[in-house]
C-alpha cells in the first residue's frame, strides 16, 4: 500500500518528518517498508505527444514527435496506450530511470532503435519508480503544464506499506490517518459525503434483491445518470498515480479512489445496460459463463456468487465485474454497488479463478457491513464531481443482518496488568483508545465497554484491545522481569540428547558434519537402490522441483551426492557425516521419522604433509568412529561380517548390542559410487540407526573400576591362526581370562614364512591382580594356559 | 715409599689438586671427564689412594692429613661439577647449530572434525534458554493441518494463512484436501506440548522448518527455527521482556539493547518482535551493512499466547498466561559471521563449512 503524504494530510496533520513519522508507525505494528521520495527525476518533464506514425521498421513500435514547451523531439516508444495529444512524462537523455532489463537504475543514453534515432523516453510507472506498472506509459491529465519539470509537478513523499494480514484497515488512507492521528496525537477530519440527491427516488428506477445473504450480507447501491464518461482531472489522475495505480476514466478512477481511501471496493455498472434494470445477488447456476473485464470467459459453478439481472449474470460478486455491463465512453447512467460480501467464499472464488484482485484482497478479510454506505456515499459524491450528472434520492440497502451494531469489546485494568504485568490506569487507556477511534463508556470499577470503529475489523477479545494499548503507548513503557515462577519439571528428550553426544563423538573422530536436504529426487534413490517400489516414499503433492520430490527414507543418497559435488573442488580427505531424519510412510497416518547418523569417508587419509603417508581412507577409517560413538555412550558392540549389495563384497559389518541391530558399516559398492560418479575410490560408509542406539544405551551407567595397586606383567604373544577365524574372536579369548587385564592387537600379518590358509595375529597381553604381585611363574603359567585354550577353540600356534 | 708427614701430606695433596686441576682444564668431552673421574676420585683413583694411605699416621697427623684430603676431594668433585655443566652447555650449542630443526616446517597434521554453523548457533541459543529454567524438546517435521495450522488460530480460509508458503503430502482425504504438510514453523510443538503437559510449561523447541518458497541470499525453503514457549499462572509480557532481553545479551554481548515493536503472529497476541541495537555498528546506524543503516536488527518474533490457543489445548485462559517466540537460527549465524547468501548452509560446499 502506497499512501502520498499529500494525500494523507487531507485527513491529518503531519509535522513530523516523513522518517520519524514512518518510525512510529513501524513501531505501531504498520511497518513501512520504504519511504520514497518520488522525484529527483532530473532532464524529466511533462511533455505532449504531437504526432504518432508507425515505426517503418517494427509493428509493435511507434514514432512519436513529442514537445517540451522549448523544443521537439523524436522519439520510438513501445508502449501500446500512447496516442497523439496525450501529456506525458518525458525524459530527456541524461535522466536517470530504472531499467527493467537490467533492474537498476542507469542514466538514458542516445539511442538508435530499428534504424531510428530516438532522443530520449516516454515513461512508464515503472521507469520512475512510480509503481510496477510496465504494461504502458504513464499518461498525465490533459491540464498538465506542458514544460513543467516532473520533480515539480509529481514529486511528493510516499510511504510504502508492507502490512500484515491483520491490518486491513491499513490498505486506506484513511485508516492510516487514524493511526497517525492516534500517534502523533492529532485529530482526523473524516471527509464530508454529503451531496445534492435531486433525481427521482432510486426505488423507482432499480430492483435490488439478494437472494443469498450468507454470501452478501448487505448490498447498497446508488445511481447517478446523465453523467460524461472521459478523463479524470489533474488532482484525481495525481493521487491514483503516487499511490501506483493506473488512471483509466472519471468514473472507474473514482471507484479506486474510494477503495483507496476507505478500504471498501466498489463496482459499477452501466445502468442501461442491466436487464429490466434489476440487479440480483445470487449464487450462479451450473453451466453459466460470464466474460470477464480481464477479457476471459469463466465457467461458473453455484460456489459463486454473481451480481445479475434479470437474465444473466453480470459480474462476480467482489471479484470482478463483467464485460456485459462494463462503463464505456458511451455510458451516460451508473448504477454504483458497495457491498459486504463474505470473505470466506470471496477468498475461495478468487482461489479457485486464480484471481486475487485489489477487491479480493480487502473482502477476504471481512470488511465490515458499517462501511459499505459510507464509501458508496463518498463515491456517489465524487462521482458526480468529475463525471456531472444527477444523483437519484436515496440509495439501496439491503441489509439482512439486524442493524448495523457495531462490534463492542469489554475490557479491564485488571487484564492489562495480568497479561502486560503492569498498572495502566483508565484514564490512559480510554485517552489511547478514544485516539484510534474507539468509543469508551465506563462499565464498572476499572472496567470499560469499548466500541470498535467500522475501519477495524482486527478487534474482537479482550487481548486485541490490549495490544491497541501497548502498541500505542510504546513496549519501552513495558517493565523487563525475568520468569519468577518455578522451574518445570520437564526435561530434555533422550533422543536430542543421544544426537548431542553422536554428532560430538563423530566430531571428535576427525569427521566434518553436512546438513542436506530431507527432500530428494527418485533418480538419487534408485540410485542407491533404496527406491522402495512396493511402499514408495511419501511423495510432495507441490514439489518445487524434481530434486526435490520425495522425503527421504535414507541418508545415503544425499551423503555420497554430497561427496560427489565437494569432489569437483578437493581431494579430500572428506569425512563427512549427518545426523538427521528418516521417513518411512505409515498408510495414512504421519510418517515414521527415525533420527539416524551416517557418514562417509574417502580420498587420501591425511591432508597433504611431509610428515606423513599418501595412503587413502577404506572401511577401517569407519569403524573408527563407530567404535569412539559406542565408547562414548558405554555401549558393547560387535561388528558381523554381512553381504549387502549396497556394499563391497566382503567388506561390510553389521553392528550389534546384543540383538539389538544399531547399524551398518562398509565400502559402497563400486557400481554404485559409479553412479554418482565418485572418481575417489574405495567410499566407506557408515550408518547408525539411533532409536536402536538409545535402546541400547538405556541402563547403562558408568561404574568406576579401582585402580589395582600392583604391577602388571607384560607378554607379546605371536599366534598364526587359521585365516576365517575373526581375530576379535581371539582377542575375546584371550581378554577372558581372569588373570588378563588387557589385550592390544598391535599386528596383523600374512605372507612370506606363514602358511598361505593362516594369519599372524601379534598381541600385546597385560597381566594384572588386584590382590598381589604376579610371579613370573605365575604369568608364564597363565600364558600356557592361554595358549592351550586358543589351540584347542581356533586352532591357534604359537608363531614360531 | 717415605712415611708421610703432615707436612709431606700437605705438600702433596695441594701437588695432586694442581695435577688434576690442571690435566681438567684440557678436557672437553664427557668420555675424558669420566676417565678423569676415575683416576682421580675413583675406587682406586690417585686421592681415594692418598686418604687411605693415611690410616699409617699416627692420629694427629691423620686428623690433620684427612681434613686436607677431604678438603681436596670437595674441591675436586667442585671442579668435576663445573666441568661436566660447561662440556654439556658446550655440546647443546653444537647440536644447536648442527641438527637445527626447521621450526617453520609445518606441524603433524591432526584429523579435525566440527560441527555444521547451524549446529553451533542452534546449540549457543538453546544453552542461554536452558540456563533460564527452560528444556529442549522436538517435533515431527511432517505435521498435520491441524497442528500446523488450525490449533494455532489459523483455520481454513483464514488469510493469515499466506504467510507460510506449504509444501503439501501427497495424500488427500475425502474432501480432497491434503492433511500433511511439512511444518512451516516450529510453532505446532507448542500445541503438543500443551496437549501432553500440565502447566507450568517451559520449553524450547529447536527444528526444521519448510516453505514452498524461491530460495535467494535471504530466502531457504529449507531452515531451522527455535520455538519457545512458557506458560503457568502469572506469566506476562514483562516477563517476555525479560527473557528475551537476557538471551540477547547472551548471544550478542552484555551491553546489547533490545527493541519491541508491534508485529502480528495469528497465534499470539499482543504480538511483537524484537530487535537487538546492531552489534557492528553499536546502534549508530550510518553506513552499517549489518542493520542496513537502521541501527536495530530484528532478530525474533513474540508475544503473549493467544487465549485461543490456549483454550484450543484444554487450559483455562482466565487462569494461565504464557509467552512464545521463534527466531531463525541461520538469520543470527548469518549475522555474527557475517555470511551473506543463506543458500551456502545447505549446500555442503565444504570451503564454508570448513570455516567454523
Ligand atoms: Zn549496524
Amino acid at each position: 500500500m502506497k499512501v502520498p503524504l499529500s494525500w494523507l494530510r487531507e485527513y491529518v496533520n503531519v509535522d513530523l518528518p516523513a522518517a520519524e513519522l514512518a518510525h512510529r508507525l513501524t513501531m505501531a505494528g504498520v511497518e513501512v517498508g520504504e519511504v520514497i521520495e518520488m522525484g529527483g527525476w532530473k532532464e524529466c518533464f511533462v511533455g505532449q505527444v504531437l504526432t504518432k506514425e508507425p515505426h517503418p521498421q517494427a509493428d509493435r513500435l511507434s514514432l512519436c514527435r513529442v514537445s517540451t514547451g522549448s523544443e521537439e523531439m523524436e522519439v520510438v516508444c513501445g508502449a501500446p496506450n500512447v496516442a497523439a495529444g496525450q501529456k506525458i512524462c518525458f525524459a530527456k537523455v541524461g535522466a536517470v530511470l530504472y531499467n527493467s532489463h537490467s533492474g537498476k537504475q542507469e542514466a538514458l543514453k542516445p539511442a538508435k532503435i530499428r534504424g531510428v534515432v530516438s532522443q530520449g523516453m516516454i515513461c512508464s510507472a515503472l521507469e520512475l519508480g512510480l509503481s510496477e506498472d510496465h504494461e504502458g506509459i504513464v499518461v498525465l491529465p490533459d491540464d498538465a503544464p506542458t514544460g513543467m519539470s516532473l520533480d515539480s509537478y509529481l514529486g511528493d513523499t510516499v510511504l510504502d506499506l508492507e502490512l500484515t494480514p491483520n491490518r486491513l484497515d491499513c490498505l486506506s488512507v484513511l485508516g492510516v490517518a487514524h493511526e497517525v492521528g492516534a500517534l502523533t496525537g492529532q485529530p482526523v477530519r473524516e471527509p464530508d459525503i454529503s451531496y445534492p440527491e435531486d433525481g427521482p427516488a432510486i426505488s423507482s428506477q432499480v430492483s435490488i434483491s439478494v437472494a443469498d445473504p450468507d454470501l452478501c450480507r448487505r448490498y447498497t447501491a446508488s445511481l447517478i445518470t446523465g453523467v460524461k464518461i472521459g478523463p479524470s482531472p489533474r488532482w484525481l489522475q495525481e493521487r491514483l498515480t503516487k499511490a501506483g495505480y493506473r488512471p483509466i476514466s472519471n468514473v472507474v478512477d473514482v471507484t479506486n479512489y474510494v477503495m483507496l481511501e476507505y478500504d471498501q471496493p466498489l463496482h459499477s455498472f452501466d445502468y442501461d445496460r442491466l436487464k429490466d434494470h434489476t440487479v440480483i445477488v445470487r449464487r450462479a447456476q451450473a453451466g453459466e459463463t460470464l466474460v470477464t473485464l480481464d477479457g476471459v470467459e469463466r465457467k461458473l459453478t453455484p460456489d459463486v456468487l454473481v451480481i445479475a439481472d434479470a437474465h444473466d449474470p453480470i459480474g462476480i460478486g467482489g471479484v470482478i465485474g463483467g464485460a456485459n455491463s462494463e462503463i464505456g465512453p458511451d455510458t451516460v447512467s451508473v448504477l454504483l454497488e458497495s457491498a459486504t460480501f463474505n470473505e470466506h467464499n470471496n477468498r475461495e472464488t478468487a482461489q479457485g479463478m486464480n484471481l486475487r484482485t485489489e477487491a479480493t484482497l480487502r473482502f477476504e478479510k471481512g470488511l465490515r457491513p458499517e462501511l459499505a454506505p459510507i464509501a458508496l456515499r463518498r463515491a456517489t459524491q465524487l462521482i458526480q464531481q468529475v463525471a456531472g450528472g444527477q444523483i437519484a434520492e436515496g440509495i439501496i440497502d439491503v441489509f439482512s443482518g439486524e442493524a448495523a451494531s457495531p462490534q463492542t469489546v469489554g475490557l479491564s485494568t485488571e487484564r492489562l496488568k495480568k497479561l502486560l504485568g503492569m498498572d495502566i490506569d483508565l484514564e490512559t487507556v480510554e485517552r489511547v483508545l478514544q485516539s484510534l477511534g474507539f468509543h469508551c463508556q465506563r462499565s464498572g470499577p476499572g472496567q470499560v465497554e469499548v466500541t470498535v470503529p467500522y475501519w477495524r475489523n482486527d478487534i474482537n477479545i479482550e487481548e486485541d484491545l490490549v495490544e491497541e494499548v501497548v502498541r500505542i503507548i510504546g513496549y519501552d513503557s513495558v517493565p523487563t522481569t525475568m520468569l519468577s515462577t518455578p522451574i518445570p519439571s520437564q526435561q530434555t528428550t533422550p533422543m536430542t540428547s543421544i544426537v548431542g553426544t553422536v554428532k560430538d563423538a563423530l566430531v571428535a573422530a576427525g569427521m566434518q558434519e553436512v546438513i542436506s536436504y530431507p527432500l530428494v529426487s527418485g533418480a538419487d534413490l534408485h540410485r542407491v537402490g533404496l527406491f522402495d517400489e512396493a511402499e514408495p516414499p511419501l511423495r510432495m503433492a507441490n514439489p518445487m522441483s524434481a530434486g526435490q520430490e520425495y522425503l527421504r527414507p535414507t541418508l545415503r543418497a544425499s551423503l555420497l551426492a554430497t561427496l560427489a559435488a565437494n569432489e569437483g573442488h578437493s581431494e579430500g580427505p572428506f569425512r563427512l557425516f549427518e545426523v538427521g531424519r528418516v521417513f518411512n510412510p505409515n498408510g495414512g497416518e504421519l510418517p515414521e521419522e527415525r533420527d539416524m547418523a551416517a557418514g562417509v569417508l574417502s580420498g587420501r587419509r591425511w591432508d597433504p604433509s611431509w610428515l606423513v603417508d599418501d595412503s587413502t581412507l577404506d572401511f577401517y577409517d569407519a569403524k573408527g568412529p563407530i567404535e569412539l560413538v559406542m565408547d562414548d555412550l558405554g555401549i558393547t558392540c560387535v561388528f558381523e561380517p554381512v553381504d549387502d549389495p549396497f556394499f563391497h563384497p566382503g567388506r561390510c559389518a553389521r553392528i550389534f548390542a546384543g540383538k539389538e541391530y544399531l547399524g551398518i558399516v562398509g565400502e559402497v559398492h563400486p557400481s554404485i559410487l559409479d553412479r554418482f560418479d565418485l572418481k575417489a575410490q574405495p567410499v566407506a560408509l557408515l550408518e547408525l540407526d539411533l532409536p536402536a542406539v538409545l535402546q541400547s544405551q538405556k541402563g547403562i551407567s558408568r561404574q568406576f573400576k579401582s585402580l589395582s595397586r600392583y604391577p602388571a606383567a607384560t607378554r607379546d604373544m605371536a599366534l598364526v591362526v587359521p585365516a576365517g577365524v575373526p581375530a576379535a574372536q581371539v582377542q575375546e579369548i584371550v581378554s577372558s581370562h581372569r588373570l588378563v587385564e588387557r589385550v592390544e592387537l598391535f599386528d596383523v600379518y600374512s605372507g612370506e614364512n606363514i602358511a598361505s590358509d593362516s594369519k599372524s595375529l601379534t598381541f600385546h597381553v597385560f597381566f594384572q591382580s588386584h590382590q598381589r604381585t604376579l610371579t613370573a611363574e605365575e604369568v608364564n603359567r597363565a600364558l600356557q594356559g592361554l595358549l592351550r585354550t586358543l589351540e584347542q577353540q581356533v586352532g591357534a600356534t604359537l608363531r614360531a | 715409599m717415605t712415611q708421610p708427614t703432615s707436612q709431606s701430606s700437605a705438600q702433596s695433596v695441594q701437588e695432586l689438586v694442581d695435577a688434576a686441576a690442571g690435566e681438567l682444564a684440557g678436557i672437553n668431552d664427557t668420555d675424558s671427564l669420566e676417565a678423569w673421574r676415575v683416576a682421580y676420585l675413583g675406587r682406586r683413583g690417585r686421592l681415594t689412594l692418598f686418604l687411605r694411605g693415611l690410616a699409617q699416621l699416627d692420629l694427629e697427623e691423620r686428623r690433620v692429613a684427612g681434613a686436607l684430603g677431604n678438603q681436596a676431594k670437595g674441591r675436586l668433585e667442585e671442579l668435576l661439577d663445573e666441568r661436566s655443566k660447561s662440556i654439556s652447555e658446550a655440546q647443546l650449542t653444537r647440536s644447536a647449530s648442527e641438527d637445527r630443526l626447521d621450526v617453520t616446517l609445518p606441524g603433524r597434521p591432526l584429523v579435525t572434525g566440527r560441527l555444521h554453523p547451524t549446529t553451533q548457533i542452534m546449540r549457543e541459543i538453546c544453552s542461554a534458554f536452558i540456563a533460564m529454567g527452560f528444556s529442549v524438546v522436538e517435533g515431527p517435521e511432517v505435521e498435520t493441518d491441524h497442528y500446523n495450522f488450525e490449533m494455532l488460530n489459523i483455520p481454513l480460509g483464514h488469510p493469515a494463512r499466506d504467510m507460510w508458503n506449504t509444501l503439501w503430502v501427497d495424500q488427500q482425504d475425502e474432501a480432497g484436501n491434503y492433511p500433511m504438510l511439512l511444518r512451516t514453523h516450529t510453532s505446532p510443538m507448542q500445541a503438543r506440548v500443551m496437549e501432553s503437559t500440565q502447566p507450568p510449561v517451559r520449553v524450547v523447541v529447536p527444528g526444521k522448518c519448510y516453505r514452498y518458497e524461491a530460495t535467494d541470499a535471504t530466502h531457504e525453503w529449507h531452515f531451522y527455527q527455535v520455538e519457545g514457549l512458557a506458560v503457568d499462572v502469572g506469566i506476562t509480557f514483562a516477563d517476555l521482556k525479560g527473557t528475551l532481553f537476557e538471551f540477547a545479551r547472551r548471544l550478542f554481548g552484555n551491553e546489547r539493547k533490545v527493541r519491541f515493536r508491534c508485529d502480528y503472529f495469528p497465534f499470539v497476541e499482543p504480538g511483537v518482535d524484537m530487535s537487538i541495537d546492531c552489534f557492528a555498528c553499536n546502534g549508530e546506524g550510518g553506513g552499517c551493512r549489518i542493520c542496513r543503516d537502521s541501527g536495530w536488527i530484528e532478530i525474533m518474533g513474540a508475544g503473549m499466547v493467544h487465549p485461543r490457543v490456549l483454550a484450543g489445548v484444554g487450559y483455562d485462559p482466565e487462569k494461565y498466561t504464557g509467552f512464545a517466540f521463534g527466531l531463525g537460527p541461520e538469520r543470527i549465524a548469518m549475522l555474527k559471521y557475517g555470511i551473506e547468501d543463506i543458500r551456502l548452509f545447505y549446500s555442503n560446499d565444504l570451503r564454508f563449512l570448513s570455516q567454523f
